[in-house]
């Protein structure tokens, strides 16, 4: 590009890529309360670039989606992670099934192809934003490997609410946001689920004495 | 705004959810689970005569759509909604007796129960793809805590699978949404009527090509994996074993559908907008890839739950495949194949909840002699089976039939996978359910009589669709199968 990007622009290609970055060092992380901190930290960036682009677009539902994002991922959420880590006493290191550094490299991968699958979708945009729609896929896919890879209940439940954190960043980028009632809907579901989650954990770890997925092997085929 | 049927339809299940939900151990509390039940099935009767009356309507401004379409579903819903609270009550009473359950897990299941008819109702009758997303994933977390009831491990795990591989999937449709959202609203612009899809199916010509394609593949895995399409199944065989009866039934019968409904309804606006067969293409590939990996996965079981599920998954790959050929004659089938399925399919699980009970297992080889246990039971058993296989008088021949021979006729490259599928899983259905009927048992009597007339209501509805079909019905049936083209 010749021509000079303007700073709002700018700025939210540079919140778009901390986004992703997040995405990699969660992927990268092996301590379960820094994953969670390191979600939060997603979640805050992810609300300063809607901030930004309804402030720069004056698309008055972009400032409540921002704030949705500002009560639930960054405060709520966490909060009730953090709680759950400290009640069902959490510690150490999350095992991981696949080492990390071929994580990363298959991360790598992913981001390339899912910049290869947005690139066509972008250029029809024609929102201030559309350059991050590739990032915003890209962010899905490494949370789906995170899940994957991972073998802890709670390490995946992160990974899902990191992958609720790529979808929004899609739906900012390539359409300035879902319809306001469609928002309130799936951040209902977001928070009931991780009510839900939040009482499953228990049973589990009544049932198991531990939240490593790795017992659960018993149901094949 | 005045109380009408639909409302009715809706506000019945939620209201009576929240109830029971404080109702705990009254004694009233089993009864309001069936009354109401019943009443979202009166409710939703009346809106399909006024709908075969007087045409589709919106509701609620333009938020909610009804039309010949999604009425016929909502009226499958609440019915199988109602036969299976009524079967739900002695088996859950049994279940009690036999220490599986404490009454605070029994007020959970009920009111859980009219929570998730009451999301499969919004799912069904909404007119904005993005609120369908929504009560899909209601639809999960209502049931989660469900299939997990028996707090077993087995149970547990099921659950937490169903959970995460459904959120997986759950979230690819959010991504399609999210795309198919950006197709229209550059056509629509922000007005927020973008996602409703009455407006939608107005300009589904004017549609970008590219992102409809991509729409669609993220739609269709998405929903998909909730209908159980292969290779997304896995959570399907598991939630439906390890969860309580009543649950299997309503998840085989009627969540399976719902998702099936909500990719019908995303293919119209795919192939108005593409002008090709690709999204037809797409469904008939993995509807013969589901049909064929089921069909080789059911002689594998011992779990007769599982078995049944794993029939459930080959029938949605049919199905599937159906609505893939489009055209009219293969969606009429498709839509006769989803209601034959929904009736027998909730029947077997029906009559297996008891055996199971009575044997006090689900392993096949430990069940033997249901029809000496109780002759209703095992004959129930065996005609429901014999009516999955597709065997004639009933309407699963009926549908299986048309879509056979469509599929001959323009599609004869599927024809040999077709009857692969259909019969290996013929063979290996039949060896292990009929020494489950018949033979030699000593089984103890059950302290609640079961509730044997659901099974039999079924199985009489699916006889005599095989052999004469209403026409009302049938023209109900072609109406829905001409809106999708």
């Amino acid at each position: 590009m010749s021509q000079a990007v303007p700073l709002y622009a700018q700025l939210i290609n540079l919140l778009a890529a901390v986004i992703l970055l997040l995405g990699f060092a969660m992927l990268a992380q092996r301590r379960v309360i820094q994953l969670i901190d390191l979600f939060a930290l997603q979640g805050f960036a992810l609300f300063l670039s809607t901030l930004v682009v309804a402030v720069k677009t004056g698309q008055h539902h972009l400032f409540y989606s921002a704030g949705l994002t500002l009560v639930l991922k960054v405060i709520l959420l966490p909060w009730i992670l953090h709680r759950l880590v400290r009640k069902l006493h959490i510690k150490g290191e999350v095992e991981g099934l696949i080492n990390i550094p071929t994580t990363t490299l298959i991360g790598l991968g992913l981001v390339i192809i899912a910049f290869n699958v947005a690139t066509p979708i972008s250029q029809l945009s024609s929102t201030i934003t559309r350059g991050t729609l590739g990032i915003a896929l890209a962010t899905v896919m490494l949370a789906f490997l995170m899940m994957i890879t991972r073998k802890k209940a709670i390490t995946q439940v992160v990974g899902f609410l990191a992958m609720e954190n790529g979808l929004f960043l899609a739906a900012t980028s390539a359409t300035y946001g879902m319809p306001m009632v469609v928002e309130l809907g799936i951040a209902l579901d977001v928070l009931v689920g991780m009510v839900i989650l939040g009482v499953f954990f228990f049973q589990i770890r009544d049932q198991f004495d531990s939240l490593d997925i790795h017992h659960m092997e018993q149901l094949k085929e | 705004m005045t109380l009408d049927f639909f409302a009715l339809t809706l506000l019945i299940p939620l209201l009576s959810g929240i109830l029971l939900s404080f109702a705990g151990e009254r004694h009233w509390a089993p009864h309001l689970n069936i009354i109401a039940s019943a009443a979202t099935f009166l409710s939703a009767a009346g809106l399909t005569a006024e709908i075969i009356d007087q045409g589709p309507r919106f509701a609620f401004g333009e938020q909610f759509f009804i039309d010949s379409m999604n009425v016929f579903f909502v009226t499958l819903t609440a019915f199988v909604g109602m036969t299976t609270a009524i079967f739900s009550d002695p088996y859950m009473k049994n279940d009690r007796s036999h220490g599986k359950l404490t009454p605070a897990r029994l007020r959970l299941y009920k009111s859980m129960y009219q929570l998730f008819m009451c999301t499969m109702l919004v799912a069904l009758t909404t007119n904005n793809l993005g609120i369908l997303w929504v009560a899909m994933e209601a639809a999960t977390l209502t049931t989660v805590l469900l299939v997990s009831l028996y707090r077993s491990p087995a149970s547990l795990e099921a659950a937490w699978k169903y959970f995460i591989l459904c959120g997986v999937g759950i979230a690819q449709a959010l991504f399609g949404t999210i795309l198919l959202y950006f197709a229209a609203e550059r056509i629509l612009g922000e007005s927020g009527t973008a996602l409703l899809w009455s407006h939608l199916v107005e300009v589904k010509g004017q549609l970008d090509p590219t992102i409809m394609a991509l729409a669609f593949i993220f739609l269709l895995v998405g929903y998909g994996t909730k209908v159980g399409l292969a290779p997304m199944h896995n959570w399907l065989p598991d939630a439906h074993a390890e969860g309580p009866t009543p649950v299997s039934a309503v998840l085989s019968g009627l969540l399976l559908n719902v998702a099936l409904y909500a990719i019908l309804r995303c293919k119209v606006l795919a192939d108005g907008a593409l002008h090709t067969d690709f999204a037809g293409n797409l469904m008939m590939g993995f509807g013969i890839f589901t049909l064929l990996a089921a069909a080789f996965f059911l002689g594998r079981q011992r779990d007769v739950k599982r078995m049944f599920a794993y029939s459930s998954i080959e029938h949605m790959g049919i199905i599937t495949f159906a609505f893939g050929m489009g055209g009219p004659v293969a969606s009429f089938a498709g839509f006769l194949h989803m209601t034959m399925h929904s009736l027998v399919k909730s029947a077997i699980f029906f009559a297996v909840g008891h055996a199971a009970q009575k044997c006090g297992t689900q392993i096949m080889e430990d069940i033997r002699g249901l029809k000496r246990i109780n002759p209703l039971i095992g004959w129930g058993l065996m005609l429901g089976t014999l009516a999955i296989l597709g065997m004639p008088p009933f309407g699963v021949f009926a549908s299986e039939f048309m879509i056979l021979t469509h599929a001959m006729k323009f599609h004869p490259w599927a024809t040999p996978f077709l009857l692969l599928g259909l019969g290996v899983a013929f063979a290996s259905i039949l060896a292990k359910v009929q020494p489950m009927v018949f033979g030699e048992s000593e089984a103890k009597p059950l302290p609640h009589a079961p509730a044997i007339t659901p099974v039999f209501v079924h199985l009489g509805l699916a006889l005599m669709m095989g052999l004469w079909i209403p026409p009302y019905l049938s023209r109900w049936f072609l109406e829905a199968a001409r809106m999708l083209g």
